[in-house]
């Protein structure tokens, strides 16, 4: 992996995010209904729709308001949201660790659960559990996220009232935040109670989210052990007379890791930008659910700082995900 | 004669394979049974969708305790007739399946084959322009261009078609990358015949196995983003029974009358369930080496 490799990488990586702050740009100045006209009361004059709007520096062309706002934001400046009168970037990473947390928990579960069962159908190979394993990946696949956490609340909480189906923590709780990760916050400050709560809300959310994550890591582990169990090292780990267990978990499962990683990766970042229903669904305050209600209230500069750190981190993870492979993978070598 | 005997045979064959392979099957028969609800609704739906009786809100289904045969799948809470309200539903989910991939194939397809066929800087800019597309979230992308396009059934076909070309386009070209490599792509250009005829005669043909099993995958793919806009409201109109719409109204009585938002839920699932099956089960059939691979 060569220094040359990763620069070309990096530069890639911010022409692509040139290109979605372009876009983003233009779509949101063809949005019809005028923030501006929003924000002030019916009686308001000509006048004052133009005050504001030259506040908001919205009366420049878009090619002037483009460069305006591009050079605050390499400044780290992502102007202040037209609703929420809040500083953009202050809102997004306050509403960013509510995410990825919900995010990551998913990816965990869609892991073991994936690996779990993948490793098992290839093992018991044409048994009714390897058929078992098949209908989950394909029910997995077919019920989007949204879909499982409107059949868990109806479930799990209306008809068996096991679990929370609303917001991070109990009401009753007050999580001082220092992360921003509840669970993290909650053990530092050795609150296990709170770290229950927190724990228990986020089971369904994140369960919603793991099931289609887990269809696809059953396929690819149960495609990539197939082939792999073929190759003459496991052949000669068979021939020494290991145990079937011990060649499908420690031998083979070890190579087939590499490309699951690629793809959780890969799905990781979309993940991100895909939690939008399950937090409308669950209350669960994300920035999903920030974007939503940012794009119906027409605030302009809070829809470009979400979707620019969203596409930000996608591009990020998609950079991790590659150079993790190739160091992985040492028989790829890039120029 | 022989020769026409011989043909028949084989076409028998083919559809004897297909019809072998369970998914398509299952598959198939899903989307025939959608085809055929979403052109007879009007005939078939005992109910005006839109007619409401105030008298008769949230009534169950009729083999629940207060059910009544006149609404089998019980009323919403307006009183309107569940079981219509789907029926015409699948006109929705139809519409934007067939519309939606319909055209973002055809864009898809139409730049894969020129990036793949032609390579080079045609290839670097419609790559770039593909990889720049995909780092918008695509949920997000579709709920900006629906409050961009306003409401309504052809706004969200329209949404759909310019968030999923690109799922096309990246697969496609992949595959055109394969086939130009191939013999008889360079037997065609030592012929000395057109790029355009040769894309057309010989490359298209050699994608359209891949381009089936991708189209009933979208077609899954655009039937579940109708639901999640009229989840956020930005579907169709309020006037136009929608399956996103009615499991979005159920919600809100999720605690009194669950079987507003369960049937509609059960169509998305079945119907999604079925096209990703048929899509399986294409693959299986037309490109036998995956089963080799142990891809089944």
């Amino acid at each position: 992996m060569s220094l040359k490799y990763i620069t070309k990488r990096l530069l890639y990586m911010a022409t692509t995010l040139l290109g979605v702050s372009i876009i983003t740009f233009v779509i949101l100045r063809v949005i019809p209904g005028n923030p501006i006209v929003m924000m002030l009361p019916p009686q308001a004059t000509q006048q004052d729709i133009l005050e504001l709007k030259a506040q908001y520096g919205l009366d420049k062309p878009i090619p002037v308001q483009y460069v305006i706002w591009l050079k605050s934001v390499a400044r780290g400046d992502f102007g202040v949201s037209i609703h929420m009168k809040q500083d953009v970037m202050e809102l997004v990473m306050e509403r960013l660790p509510a995410t990825l947390e919900l995010v990551s928990g998913a990816t965990a579960i869609a892991l073991i659960l994936g690996i779990f069962i993948g490793t098992l159908s290839v093992m018991k190979k044409g048994t009714y559990v390897d058929k078992l394993g098949s209908l989950v990946a394909v029910l997995g696949l077919s019920i989007p996220d949204f879909l499982w956490g409107l059949l868990f609340i109806l479930f799990l909480g209306v008809f068996w009232q096991v679990l929370p189906v609303s917001g991070r923590i109990a009401s009753t709780y007050t999580i001082e935040t220092l992360t921003g990760f509840f669970l993290v916050d909650s053990l530092i400050k050795l609150d296990f109670r709170g770290f229950s709560s927190a724990l228990l809300h986020m089971i369904l959310p994140a369960f919603s989210l793991a099931l289609p994550l887990t269809a696809i890591v059953i396929r690819v582990i149960k495609s990539s052990l197939l082939e792999v169990v073929k190759e003459d090292y496991i052949l000669l780990a068979r021939v020494k007379g290991l145990s079937e267990r011990v060649v499908v978990f420690i031998h083979a499962l070890r190579n087939a890791l590499i490309p699951t990683t690629t793809i959780v990766g890969v799905q990781f970042g979309f993940l991100m930008g895909g939690t939008v229903l399950v937090e409308i669904i669950y209350s669960w305050p994300g920035l999903g659910k920030l974007a939503v209600t940012a794009i119906i209230t027409r605030d302009l500069p809070l829809i470009q700082g979400v979707v620019l750190v969203l596409a930000f981190i996608f591009v990020m993870v998609n950079l991790v995900v590659d150079l993790l492979y190739t160091f992985m993978n040492p028989k790829i070598r890039y120029g | 004669m022989i020769e026409v005997y011989r043909e028949e045979r084989e076409r028998f064959q083919k559809v004897k394979r297909f019809l072998s392979n369970g998914k398509v099957l299952f598959g198939g028969v899903v989307l025939l049974l959608l085809i055929f609800t979403a052109i007879t609704a009007p005939y078939i739906a005992p109910h005006d969708p839109n007619e409401q009786d105030i008298t008769a809100t949230k009534t169950p289904p009729f083999w629940m305790e207060g059910g009544d045969t006149n609404h089998v799948l019980g009323t919403d809470s307006l009183g309107r007739d569940v079981f219509s309200r789907i029926l015409y539903g699948s006109r929705v989910a139809m519409f934007v399946a067939v519309v939606g991939t319909f055209f973002a194939g055809l864009i898809g397809v139409i730049l894969a084959l020129l990036a793949g066929y032609y390579r080079g800087a045609v290839d670097n800019i419609i790559s770039r322009f593909v990889d720049i597309w995909i780092s918008f979230p695509p949920i997000l992308l579709s709920i900006v261009l629906m409050a961009v396009l306003g409401t309504g059934l052809t706004n969200v076909a329209l949404a759909i078609i310019l968030v999923d070309w690109t799922r096309f386009c990246r697969v496609i070209r992949g595959e055109v990358f394969n086939i130009r490599e191939r013999d008889f792509i360079l037997a065609a250009k030592a012929e000395a015949l057109g790029n355009f005829r040769i894309i057309v005669k010989e490359v298209f043909p050699n994608i359209i196995p891949l381009l089936l099993v991708l189209v009933t995958l979208e077609m899954g793919i655009a039937i579940i983003v109708e639901a999640i806009l009229s989840f956020v409201g930005l579907s169709v109109e309020a006037s136009i029974p929608a399956w996103g719409q009615m499991i979005a109204l159920g919600r809100l009585y999720i605690h009194q009358a669950w079987w507003i938002m369960v049937f509609p839920m059960m169509c998305i699932i079945m119907s999604v369930l079925g096209l990703n099956l048929l899509g399986d089960g294409l693959r299986e059939v037309l490109d036998p080496r995956l089963k080799v691979m142990g891809m089944k």
